[in-house]
């Protein structure tokens, strides 16, 4: 097991994954084109793509949840017939996905063994089951309580059950398909330095994610594909951010968003300890307390789930207020009776929500149903009794227009649009509304680089027209190089601000972890 | 990555039906096999009772007409995401309402109580809905079970009504006393006898009339107004809706109370124009094969229309079915009515995989021939 510590240049070596023209077609989607891809043996290979670039396609081929319509396979230069994931399984790979597949009820041992409980009585298993797996955690340092109950563990460490539910089941070759995307910048750097054991004990690892940053601090080779087609292989030594961009995109981006300095003018949102409750009754947000001034943009970082949901719903008037207060404009707009989503909007607040899917739009619509929501009472959409579908067409390619949304047909229905033609459509929605303030959660999750530089751009352009603007999202570099101010966010409470100057992504990770803003700040003193 | 083809519309409301519909007469022709008897021969008389005369005309309009209203009634409660299986009570408390109105309010000229009926049906059928809707919107209790639980009520409650209060004295059957002759909806052969046309004597009623008009506004009101838009993205999405500033309990209870309403209009074509005086259970199920109706019609008027005339055939040439040969009783008739609904209706998904396989299949064919 120890015998290869790939450094990718042994031309004698097999390579451990070998696909040979992998094809594959969606109906009209040409989703795979031709791939040829090899992945070294002991090697972290990275592989890089927009959303729709095929990259999840390409890997559920590979873990035989889809069937290549032409090409072939290699796991250790043997021809392999993968039908199933059973067969994947059985040729020695495994799969984390992004969303985890675990029982939350079961404990860690139980969640490990399912599916391979070996025999009708469980306790043989079982025994055995423990054994191996503290064989398991000892060998690639996954220290865990085989007892503990999943949904009791924190995200970080329900990943390490998805390994070693791999590992468990033999794996070999290791795919983990945007593992970071739940995860702080510590917990992301721990699950670097697990991949690094892993490869140190001769395991193979892919790993698929947007981030370039995570490429270039934690593989030897990266893959970079573009529309279904394999674009380039770059030893990652050998590349930059930029380039990598570039070939995803397929023209030059800024990755750096370049703004003027903020304006700050008249405070026009103030939130006074406020409280918000989720649907079963928990404490979401505790006791938020800030404002926000016209012409600067304020950045709420968090890890997903400790609030900053719940406090932008309250705000867009979808959540009410349990306590405190929230003002507009010197207006009391708490969130609650009487001020509903409807009531905020007439005020002149813009909401893009978090989730485009759920919240956003009604993908079964048109995209000039899509166009209306919210405003669908607005006398300029309507004769007396009757919508003037007519007028809400004309509306509709304006935004379209507008905002670049291709393909610029207002029938289409929304859920044809990719993600971000999405995504623009919603933020035309609300941004041509010319509200006074503008709240924006995660505007470009699911959202190709391209469109990702013209929202940023939108979003700095709101901020330069003199609106206030506030921006939740979990995407640190996204919060960095958009906010003038960030908030961070943890359990509910609004741990601390740094201004822009001063963050980075140590002292933003450790008080995205709790840790007091002032001890973050020594600690990085220390560093 | 997309992998879900999305079927033309010709394909969705057109050849799926078609193809349920004709697997469900497959089925019913083994059945009439089983017993003895020659299916072409019993499709013969069922075209027949239902098209072949004047007078069977009138009776298939006669029965699309109720199932027109139900089915309207289903769909728009479902376009609010609402299972709405109350129609059968809906309908038959509107039936009190336009009785008491006729009963009570005989003085009014006919013109007037053209509107009065409608209204009080209106207004009793979308009260009966509102109850449970309110219970959904408000408190969170599935509409499917309270509002079964509400035909039951209302059964009772009507029998109460009709055996205790409605009943004329003296009468020893449970119906409300008749309404005034100058109140009843004129049958069409009526109507068109005033303009010299001759046609044969049928329940067929100037309520048909309402049932076009209904679904026209029921399209008009869905996909034309703000409200009909607030419904489906309620029902479509509700926390898209309340992020839209939609609120969907109001939504609830406004589409339940015109499911509730459309449904009691059944009753004017019952009670106003045919029975013309309330009758224990004359809502005969046209509630529930409304719920068939909607589904098949895939929820839009148009295609309620035409589903609601289908079933107003197997209706009208069923009852001539068990009339002509009498080894297929009424129950066979039954038998064959619910095969229609189970695959129309439950099973519509069944060629669904197999169809957008083939459609897909023949569409990528034609893609690579015009690339080539």
């Amino acid at each position: 097991m120890h015998q290869m510590h790939g450094t990718g240049e042994t031309g004698a070596v097999q390579p451990a994954i070998e696909l040979r023209g992998i094809d594959k077609r969606f109906g009209a989607v040409h989703a795979n084109k031709e791939i040829d891809l090899k992945v070294d043996k002991g090697t972290i290979h990275g592989i890089v793509g927009e959303n729709g670039a095929g990259k999840s396609t390409l890997m559920s081929i590979l873990y035989g949840f889809y069937q290549a319509d032409g090409g072939t396979i290699h796991v250790d230069g043997k021809l392999c017939d993968i039908k199933g994931s059973e067969d994947a399984i059985a040729a020695g790979i495994g799969m984390v996905h992004q969303h985890f597949m675990l029982v939350e009820t079961f404990s860690v041992l139980e969640n490990v063994i399912l599916g391979v409980e070996g025999g009708a009585v469980l306790r043989d298993g079982v025994d055995k089951a423990r054994v191996e797996l503290e064989r398991l955690e000892r060998e690639y340092s996954l220290d865990i309580d085989p007892d503990a109950i999943v949904g009791d563990l924190s995200v970080g460490l329900q990943q390490r059950v998805e390994i070693l539910k791999a590992l468990y089941r033999g794996a070999e070759i290791l795919i983990l398909d945007e593992p970071t995307g739940v995860l702080t910048p510590q917990e992301a750097d721990h699950l670097f330095r697990i991949l690094a054991t892993l490869k140190e004990q001769g395991k193979t690892v892919v790993l698929i994610t947007h981030k370039l940053r995570e490429i270039m601090a934690a593989t030897d080779n990266v893959s970079v594909m573009r529309q279904g087609a394999m674009v380039a292989d770059r030893k990652t030594a050998q590349t930059s951010p930029e380039e990598l961009s570039e070939l995803m995109v397929g023209r030059r981006v800024l990755l750096r968003l370049e703004k003027g300095e903020a304006n700050p003018g008249a405070t026009v949102l103030q939130v006074n300890d406020l409280c918000v409750d989720n649907a079963q009754g928990v404490r979401k947000v505790k006791n938020a307390s800030f404002t926000v001034r016209a012409g600067e943009i304020v950045g709420i970082a968090g890890v997903s789930g400790n609030g900053q949901s719940e406090l932008l719903e309250a705000l867009g008037g979808i959540r009410s207020a349990s306590e405190g207060s929230v003002l507009l404009n010197d207006q009391d707009v708490t969130p609650g009776k009487g001020v509903d989503a409807a009531e905020l909007r007439k005020r002149g607040v813009a909401h893009v929500p978090e989730d485009r899917h759920r919240m956003a739009m009604v993908t079964g619509f048109t995209a000039k149903e899509a166009a209306i929501l919210g405003y669908e009472d607005d006398p300029a959409y309507n004769n007396s009794i009757l919508l003037d579908w007519h007028a809400i067409s004309k509306a509709t390619a304006n935004m379209m227009l507008e905002f670049d949304v291709r393909p610029d047909d207002p029938d289409l229905k929304a859920a044809n649009f990719s993600g971000g033609n999405q995504q623009k459509l919603v933020l035309a929605r609300e941004i041509m509304r010319d509200p006074e303030l503008l709240l924006v959660g995660q505007p470009t999750r699911g959202v190709d680089i391209g469109a990702i530089e013209f929202i940023h751009k939108r979003i700095v352009a709101m901020r330069d027209a003199g609106k206030a603007v506030l921006l939740v999202s979990v995407e640190l570099d996204e919060i960095m190089s958009l906010a003038d101010r960030i908030l961070v966010m943890c359990d509910g409470v609004i741990i601390g601000e740094v201004s822009a100057a001063e963050a980075n992504e140590r002292v933003l990770g450790l008080m995205m972890a709790g840790v007091d803003p002032n001890e973050a700040k020594a600690v990085e003193g220390q560093a | 990555m997309s992998n879900v083809v999305q079927l033309p519309r010709w394909i969705d409301v057109g050849v799926l039906p078609l193809l349920n519909l004709l697997l469900a007469l497959v089925v019913s022709a083994l059945l009439v096999l089983a017993i003895g008897e020659n299916p072409v021969e019993v499709v013969e008389i069922l075209l027949y009772g239902a098209f072949g005369y004047d007078e069977a005309w009138g009776y298939t309009l006669y029965y699309t007409t109720n199932f027109v209203f139900t089915g309207l009634s289903f769909a728009v409660a479902f376009h609010c995401g609402l299972f709405n299986i109350g129609a059968e009570g809906q309908a038959y408390v509107g039936g009190l309402g336009v009785t008491l109105a006729a009963l009570y309010l005989d003085f009014l000229p006919f013109p007037l109580m053209l509107v009065v009926g409608m209204m009080a049906a209106a207004i009793f059928g979308a009260a009966w809905a509102y109850i449970p809707a309110y219970l959904q919107a408000r408190r969170g209790s599935h509409i499917v079970i309270t509002t079964i639980m509400f035909n039951f009520i209302a059964s009772s409650l009507m029998v109460y009504l009709l055996v205790n209060v409605l009943r004329p004295q003296g009468s020893m059957t449970p119906e409300s006393e008749q309404i005034a002759e100058h109140l009843r909806l004129p049958f069409i052969h009526d109507m068109a006898a005033a303009f010299g046309i001759d046609m044969a004597s049928s329940p067929l009623n100037l309520s048909f009339v309402y049932a076009i008009a209904a679904s026209i506004l029921v399209w008009m009101f869905i996909w034309h107004t703000r409200w009909g838009y607030a419904i489906r993205t309620v029902g479509a999405n509700a926390v898209a809706a309340t992020y839209g500033g939609i609120d969907p309990g109001r939504y609830i209870i406004i589409a339940m109370m015109i499911s509730g309403a459309l449904a009691s209009f059944m009753a004017l074509n019952e009670v106003m124009g045919v029975q013309h005086r309330l009758l224990i259970d004359f809502t005969a199920g046209y509630g529930f094969v409304g719920i068939a109706v909607a589904l098949m019609g895939r929820n839009h008027p148009f295609g309620i229309f035409l589903a609601a005339l289908l079933f107003g055939m197997l209706y009208q040439g069923g009852a001539e079915l068990s009339f002509e040969i009498p080894t297929i009783s009424n129950d066979m008739v039954v038998v064959i009515q619910g095969l229609v609904i189970l695959f129309t209706g439950a099973m519509e998904h069944m060629f669904r995989p197999r169809v957008t396989k083939i459609y897909t299949a023949w569409r990528l064919r034609r893609d690579r021939m015009e690339a080539a």
